[in-house]
């Protein structure tokens, strides 16, 4: 069994695991208790935030704990427009490609009187910084660009970005939900005002995550209620999640320059293996990407029938096509760097565990090149390419 | 719950019919890339009988279990009994589709009856 879709979500380590189950069992306590239960529980809390901050660079407060990374994105959004709007400045920049948890509010937002620049992500799935200065105006209130996407992998120029931002006076947001433990991301070196991370994508447990904002920047509540995290996110704290959240955290951020020289060397033998297959185009930028990430468009194929089959071969793995996300249109990452529907359809994500081996990588080569010729023996498109009367994309 | 039943992915793993008839003498195409499904029908139509059926299709795994299904349930039937086949019957024959996948069983009665319309075109014959 070969689980290659760690970017939908981890395994969690052994060391979450046995904080979570330390906490619940000794830490139980509800962290605004003043007696000492509660107060050993609020230690435990605090521990966790200053781990946190430590680790991207951030002081303890200005990391607000949250249910994950997509409340983390709408509450720095929603904050960062709301207080566009008293300065009466509304115009938001964002690029094409972005988790449907920012487009999503953006487009809210939209509704409400906003106007958005979604910026163009390139063939090879980056946003080029001087056209983000470019896209800036008087009136734009804030940039949100994410660290590195999450189909395809690829890094964007985040502390040129940043440092565009900051020259500008405009607030900068990323969502560095794929990047963390994966690339080193610093918030005072990258220029970052707030950041979004999720704990299941490190190996943390799911449903908690944080949301970084410097200090100064005033946020929006989206949960009212008591006053837990300074008042900006109400509702008892998810103590035993953000322990094991930042434990997870401080352990892969240590093993990081080990796991990825690892990875990098792993993807690249994937991705020159599965470049063999005739027709097929790496999705997004070789170079700056995800160490653990592998992108493929396969021509003449649909993805959740290559799903099915690879799963049946023991590897676990993700597609952009329609049939995989319910809605007719494929990935909506794939179609902003230029892949058209035909195409789209066909891609497969492979995102790879720290623990994945050479045998592992080979093994995946084999399969995909079997299973893709396979659904091409039956695939009129196929034929209609082979036999010339159709022309071939990739 | 699995996304599918185990006859579809019966169906899907050990496809039916799968193949191209080359003296085929009807033959449909549905659907398009675009879209993420295309299902083509090969019918060789004698004495007004199906008496074979080939399939080639590009699309999801309940695209694919569509169109195998659609073939047994057609093949060796008379051509007045195969106009009348459904798309509900592809997905009953298949212990059902999930909702958003019951298009998968309309192209694979659409492809059919294209098919059909293919064979009524070029021999002149009402089906």
């Amino acid at each position: 069994m070969i689980y290659a879709d760690n970017a939908a979500t981890t395994k969690m380590s052994q060391t979450a695991i046995d904080t979570m189950v330390s906490v619940m069992q000794e830490d139980w306590g509800n962290p605004s208790s003043l007696y000492t239960r509660g107060q050993s529980a609020k230690e435990v809390l605090e521990d966790a935030r200053a781990k946190v901050a430590g680790v991207i660079g951030a002081e303890p407060r200005e990391i607000l704990f949250t249910s994950g990374g997509s409340e983390a994105d709408n509450q720095a959004i929603l904050s960062a427009a709301a207080l566009g709007r008293k300065a009466g400045k509304m115009h938001i920049i964002s690029s094409a490609f972005e988790h449907h948890a920012v487009l999503h509010t953006l487009e809210k937002l939209r509704k409400e009187g906003f106007d958005i620049t979604l910026m163009d992500v390139h063939e090879n799935g980056l946003v080029v910084p001087s056209e983000v200065e470019a896209a800036i105006r008087d009136d734009t209130c804030l940039v949100t660009i994410m660290y590195a996407n999450n189909e395809i992998g690829t890094i964007q120029p985040i502390r040129e970005i940043g440092a565009i931002c900051r020259r500008k006076n405009v607030l900068f947001h990323t969502d560095a939900v794929q990047a963390i433990t994966h690339v080193p991301v610093n918030v005072v070196d990258d220029n970052i005002d707030m950041l979004s991370s999720s704990a299941h994508k490190f190996h943390g447990p799911k449903g908690v995550g944080f949301l970084y904002a410097r200090k100064g920047i005033r946020l929006s509540n989206l949960i009212e209620g008591g006053a837990q995290e300074s008042g900006k996110r109400a509702g008892t704290e998810n103590v035993p999640g953000i322990a094991a959240m930042a434990a997870a955290l401080v352990e892969a951020y240590a093993a990081m320059p080990a796991n990825a020289a690892h990875l990098t060397k792993m993807r690249d033998r994937l991705i020159e293996g599965l470049a063999q297959i005739p027709h097929s185009a790496l999705n997004g930028d070789a170079v700056q990407r995800l160490p653990g990430n592998v992108n493929f468009c396969f021509e003449g194929i649909e993805g959740e029938s290559l799903l099915l089959l690879l799963d049946d071969k023991g590897i676990q793995a993700s597609s952009g096509s329609a049939c995989t996300s319910g809605s007719l249109d494929p990935s909506h990452v794939l179609l902003a760097i230029g892949r058209v529907h035909d195409v789209a359809h066909g891609s497969l994500r492979l995102s790879l565990g720290e623990d994945i081996t050479e045998e592992q990588v080979d093994e995946m080569i084999r399969s995909v090149k079997e299973v893709v010729e396979y659904l091409r023996g039956f695939s009129p498109i196929w034929r209609d390419l082979m036999s010339g009367k159709k022309e071939f994309i990739l | 719950m699995a996304l599918y039943s185990d006859k579809v992915m019966d169906h899907f793993r050990n496809p039916r019919n799968v193949g191209v008839i080359e003296d085929a003498n009807g033959i449909g195409e549905v659907g398009n890339a675009k879209c993420g499904d295309i299902m083509k029908m090969y019918l060789k139509i004698e004495d007004d009988v199906v008496q074979d059926v080939k399939f080639e299709t590009f699309g999801c795994g309940s695209a694919i279990a569509s169109s195998s299904m659609a073939t047994e349930l057609i093949k060796g039937k008379p051509v007045s009994e195969v106009k009348q086949l459904t798309n509900q019957a592809v997905a009953e024959a298949l212990d059902g589709l999930p909702a958003y996948k019951m298009h998968c069983s309309v192209l694979a009665e659409e492809a059919i009856q294209a098919a059909l319309e293919d064979y009524q075109k070029r021999t002149g014959k009402t089906v």
